[in-house]
């Protein structure tokens, strides 16, 4: 497995796309530190964008870079290897990429700014780990989805409805049931209803670590009412793993019972 | 080598194999043959375990290959499409394959051979079809494995590299390896083969030497051979659909 994470990584890291993508998280990161002089703002900026764009191109780069190496997967299938460590490899090499993209076009210019004398270290630690965190869950399941669907543009196409379910969707539809069940005591409801969007998730762990009331939302000052700051934390953290664990299992489930 | 037995595969609706029993133990050439959509590549990549059979099991020197992987050292394979990691060089994919199989390989002389030197740093993807197929077949032939298997082996090939991949695959079988390659080139079953499954809508039509099946249909080549195996099977259908028709076979 370590042989096919190794080239997976290198073949990806050596993608214009890569590089792109790099380029703009380092742009973008560096505009945001010049223009502001509040680390915590500029954190705060990023991770607006982070949470819709890591899963978005994550997804992306999961579903392009599972057809296009369909045919060396094949090659790599009649290798005397064993099929679990080429798919898992492959998904490793891919979410370590695109992480490494993330970590190096953010961290780079907060590290040169001096983040780490300040004391903002670690929300910039958080907000990195969010970066990874949600790149090796939408990749996941982008790899999950691609696996199932032979067809190119349905896969295409329901990466990107899964997607625009997490990032847009699900916030509408939460929203709305609150506000028409708003009678109701629904703060279970709503800890319970994060748990099923990491992107969710991921905001509120930041804002906990932030510790910003205002931007928090109902979801988030939930958690904080009935699980405290660190516990919040903690249960958040435990939960994103899940989302990572699981997508994964599906990557092996199907990949052991798939033609090529 | 290779034994099949009662291999049955569908595709949802689609019944490619529909009983194969098939038995490779001698060394030698064997040409797998049958119109597109005959189940050739879907029997080949049963026995690399990457299509799973429905039904019927595989034995590859003498051990069922369900589940299993390591029984791969014994497999070269050629696949049908060669492509690649579009931003690999070609030293680094060949690197990458000795890399995940164990044991020696030998791949100086077939760059050599295929005159694939002068590529060695370039991109796969900037490489023609017709490279990409040579180092497919480098890829291929660098290890000493007892069973190759060739889907295709001639496409996109200049004339030089054919009479090169001749040789080679000769020289494989005076080794005494288990060949087995599918083509749509009858002038290449003609010279290499030494015998000859014909596969058709899942269903194994012919088996023999090349002689037998020219007898057989009393045909000076192969492809006139295959063509009239055809038309009888063809008859035979006719006949089987109107039964009240009498149907005279060729």
């Amino acid at each position: 497995m370590l042989e096919i994470l190794k080239y997976s990584f290198f073949d990806l890291i050596r993608s214009r796309w890569t590089y792109i993508y790099c380029g703009f998280y380092l742009l973008f990161t560096l505009s945001l530190l010049w223009l502001s002089n509040d680390l915590s703002k500029v954190v705060i900026s990023l991770m607006n964008v982070v949470l819709l764009l890591c899963p978005l191109i994550a997804t992306m780069f999961g579903v392009m870079y599972y057809y296009n190496s369909r045919e060396f997967t094949e090659l790599l299938l009649a290798q005397p290897m064993k099929r679990t460590s080429i798919f898992l490899g492959q998904y490793l090499g891919l979410a370590g990429s695109l992480s490494a993209s993330w970590l190096i076009g953010t961290g780079v210019p907060f590290v040169l700014y001096g983040v780490f004398g300040s004391a903002q270290a670690g929300n910039f630690l958080t907000l990195m780990l969010i970066g990874v965190a949600l790149s090796f869950i939408f990749s996941a399941l982008a790899f999950l989805i691609a696996l199932k669907n032979e067809n190119r543009i349905k896969g295409f196409g329901l990466a990107i409805l899964v997607w625009l379910f997490f990032a847009v969707v699900y916030d509408g539809f939460l929203l709305l049931s609150l506000s028409y069940f708003n009678e109701y005591p629904l703060e279970k409801f709503a800890l319970a209803a994060s748990m099923f969007n990491p992107i969710d998730l991921s905001r509120i762990l930041i804002l906990l670590k932030l510790d910003i009331s205002a931007l928090m939302g109902f979801t988030g000052a939930v958690f904080r009412k009935f699980l405290g700051t660190g516990l919040g934390m903690a249960v958040s953290l435990g939960v994103l793993a899940v989302w990572v664990l699981l997508p994964t299992w599906g990557i092996r489930r199907v990949s052991l019972r798939k033609d090529f | 080598m290779i034994s099949i037995h009662h291999l049955h595969k569908s595709f949802g609706k689609n019944h490619v194999l529909k009983g194969v029993d098939l038995d490779f133990d001698k060394p030698g050439i064997t040409a797998v043959l049958g119109p597109n959509g005959s189940g050739k590549t879907t029997l080949i990549k049963s026995i690399l375990g990457m299509v799973l059979p429905s039904e019927g099991t595989i034995e590859v020197a003498g051990k069922n290959i369900k589940g299993q992987w390591k029984y791969r050292r014994q497999i070269a394979y050629l696949p049908q499409i060669a492509r690649f990691p579009d931003n690999l060089k070609v030293k680094e994919l060949l690197g990458m394959i000795k890399d995940l199989r164990v044991g020696p390989s030998d791949e100086e002389l077939l760059i050599d051979q295929f005159e694939l030197r002068p590529f060695l740093d370039s991109r796969l993807a900037n490489l023609s079809g017709g490279t990409r197929q040579k180092v497919n077949l480098v890829l291929t032939f660098m290890y000493d494995c007892p069973i190759i298997i060739l889907d295709e082996p001639t496409a996109g090939l200049d004339p030089i590299s054919m009479v090169r991949l001749k040789e080679l695959i000769e020289h494989q079988r005076a080794l005494g390896k288990t060949i087995l390659i599918t083509t749509h080139v009858m002038s290449l079953v003609e010279e290499l083969a030494d015998e000859v499954v014909y596969l058709l809508e899942g269903h194994i039509h012919f088996r023999g030497s090349l002689k037998t099946l020219k007898e057989t249909y009393g045909e000076a080549s192969v492809e006139r051979a295959i063509a009239s195996l055809l038309e009888r099977q063809k008859g035979k259908l006719e006949f089987s659909s109107n039964g009240h028709q009498t149907f005279v076979l060729a």
